[in-house]
């Protein structure tokens, strides 16, 4: 199903749409706050951005150092090429442990990859432990967010999905009593599970560790009272320097939830003693979305969620709408780089605002690649871009999506769309016409600079 | 060609040029920095206790099983450690020290030789950590560069009581670590 009729569906019911907005609208807001609180902010973020694009320009140097120091200290390294290879390398360790029950910590890669179904077809219980992917998964439904994976859900649906799944008062749906039912729940989980799996947030190769951050501390439960540790990466997540880590951290928790640091920032360099660590580093595309000179800076992305939070579009239509593992501006642009065919609609659910690249900790240029795959899709599509109007390239008529959406937008209240935009005396919206114009003069000079 | 040759091809195939890698700046930071840590720790829901708090809180006999590894507050009731965490699950309170502090946002370091078992600051149902007032540090970089490339299995930033919002975003202590981290300031 493409973007348009996925939102349509999500706007049916109003009143939970309408506080999907509001709620993530407030998650922005207490980012600002926290990016605020520091004078440094934007130096932050230039420096972070200038670390990734180098890391990105000898991207296999980096690599092989990060094998040979995480050889060193005792990390087991392995490489995927793609998404299957990954589910097979884990698939072998279970096996070799004999192990038919495991606990994961929130990872995106391996929604990516489609590890839980591979896993369960072969006989593997796969617990998810971060509290809203169990909620997800009692549903068997993906996370609709990269950081706050049941956002969509309202505390009715949990307690009704626990009283089914975990034998909670019927009805009871106070957070700390559903929380604290999982915690039980999870606790004998983590007792039982032999082998751990987790994400990874950063990649150090002058050490040779991987840092990995929650707030709960379910990723930190797993893999300590578990014999395995498999760490699941993709390829994109290295920063050279122990160091550089001091400019990521800061900018992380702040962009992602409005936390001055998540509350727990694990940093693993070797296995304790009697124990193991894996660490599988996977392309799945990566390497190919590297060679397109106009897209590879979206591999800088460290998945903090801001871009969603703040996307109007986002907001109002829900991580499902996008049908794809990332949703949100930055999903928006990752995923035609995967399968250009089937997610042909996404860079459509934009209206080029530019709120998520204003608040991308390593200044992702994310609304202007929207634009330059909106013209690679039209042109694939057989149309012509040469003689548009700015407002066809712009896609508002090229897809009934867009068009659809900013009709929404427009009669709905201005009040939750980003200040930037309301404010801007060269946005159309905040006049109330009908079809939003060039919502940036920015944006407009790079369009005329680039338009030939 | 193995999968690691052909991804490392691809990747040189491109024959990028190489970005310059940025010099790290020395950013400023808070003047007071014990008032800004234990404002930090209060905005993550932890707290700030005496030492005198601390002996009144183990003999208080509300937490059946404590482990103390402090060596900067010795001679506190404590046990030998089990050779696997999950033997550490009915553990009610832990004792650790701290390497060192982070007044932006109240993180505190801590290595394998602080912990005896990387389960315990985790698994226990609450933690206290033992800082040094002279280990705090004003921001993130400050702490990377004292704690510079100094080799530990593992190293932690633990900056409060394990949370969760992920109900309706509402913000719940307790999710699967410690329900309550309570700092002693030496
Ligand atoms: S693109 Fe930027 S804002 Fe969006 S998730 Fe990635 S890092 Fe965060």
């Amino acid at each position: 199903m493409s973007h348009p009729s996925q939102a349509a569906n999500f706007l049916k019911d109003e009143k939970r749409a309408h506080w999907h907005d509001e709620t993530l609208w407030f998650v922005r807001e207490k980012r600002d706050i926290a990016s605020k609180n520091i004078p440094e902010w934007e130096e932050l973020r230039k420096l972070a951005s200038g670390i990734k694009d180098h890391v990105l320009s000898k991207l296999d140097y980096y690599l092989e150092e990060l094998e040979q120091k995480a050889s060193a200290n005792g990390i087991k390294v392995h490489w995927a090429k793609d998404a299957e290879e990954h589910n097979e390398i884990v698939w072998s360790i279970l096996k070799e442990k004999k192990c038919k029950a495991i606990v994961k910590s929130k990872s995106i890669l391996t929604e990516e990859c489609h590890l839980n179904p591979y896993l369960e077809k072969r006989g593997v219980e796969v617990v998810d432990t971060d509290l809203g992917e169990r909620i997800v998964q009692f549903l068997k439904q993906p996370p609709s967010h990269i950081v706050l994976p049941a956002i969509h859900l309202k505390k009715g649906d949990i307690s009704e999905i626990f009283h089914e799944k975990l034998q909670t008062e019927k009805g009871n749906e106070d957070p700390v009593y559903l929380t604290h039912a999982a915690r039980k729940h999870l606790r004998d989980k983590f007792m039982a599970a032999k082998v751990a799996i987790t994400g990874v947030n950063f990649a150090i190769p002058e050490t040779g560790e991987f840092v990995v951050c929650t707030n709960e501390g379910n990723a930190d439960m797993g893999v300590h009272l578990a014999d395995v540790h498999i760490a699941c990466m993709g390829i994109e997540k290295i920063i050279p320097r122990r160091a550089d880590l001091g400019i990521f951290l800061r900018l992380l928790a702040r962009s992602a939830t409005g936390q001055s640091i998540t509350n727990y920032n694990s940093h693993f360099r070797s296995p304790a003693p009697g124990k193991e660590i894996h660490l599988i580093l996977v392309d799945n595309g990566r390497t190919k979305q590297l060679k397109r000179e106009k897209f590879k800076n979206s591999l800088k992305c460290i998945r903090c969620g801001a871009c969603m939070n703040t996307c109007p579009i986002y907001r109002r239509s829900g991580g499902y709408s996008y049908g794809s593992t990332v949703p949100g501006p930055i999903g928006s642009i990752l995923s035609p780089g995967i399968d250009v065919k089937k997610y042909s609609t996404l860079p459509f659910a934009s209206t080029l605002c530019g709120s998520c690249s204003d608040v991308c900790p390593v200044k992702i240029n994310i609304h202007e690649q929207l634009y330059e795959w909106r013209q690679e899709i039209t042109k694939a599509q057989g149309w012509s871009t040469k003689g548009l109007s700015m407002k066809m390239a712009n896609g508002i008529f090229t897809s009934p999506l867009a068009y659809k959406i900013s009709g929404k937008l427009l009669r709905a209240s201005l009040k939750n769309l980003p200040k930037s935009v309301i404010y801007n005396p060269l946005n159309a919206w905040g006049k109330n016409r009908d079809l939003p114009e060039v919502p940036k003069e920015s944006f407009k000079e790079w369009y005329l600079k680039n338009r030939s | 060609m193995s999968s690691k040759e052909s991804i490392l091809s691809s990747i040189r195939e491109l024959n990028q040029v190489e970005k310059p890698l940025p010099d790290l700046p020395h950013f400023e930071s808070a003047q007071d920095l014990v008032g800004t840590f234990q404002q930090s720790l209060q905005n993550n829901k932890g707290s700030v206790i005496s030492a005198l708090d601390l002996t009144d809180l183990v003999n208080s006999g509300a937490f059946p099983k404590v482990f103390s590894g402090s060596k900067l507050i010795p001679d506190l009731k404590t046990f030998e450690l089990p050779e696997r965490g999950t033997d550490l699950n009915d553990l009610d309170l832990a004792i650790i020290d701290g390497q060192l502090g982070v007044s932006e946002n109240a993180a505190i370091w801590l290595e394998d030789e602080n912990l005896g078992l990387r389960a315990v600051p985790f698994i226990t149902q609450h933690l206290v950590i033992v800082l040094e007032k002279s280990k705090i540090v004003g921001n993130m970089h400050e702490a990377y560069s004292l704690i510079g490339l100094h080799h530990s299995g593992f190293g932690v930033f633990i900056a409060g009581p394990s949370k969760t919002a992920d109900i309706e975003q509402s913000l719940v202590i307790g999710a699967h670590g410690a329900k309550s981290l309570r700092v002693v300031l030496v």
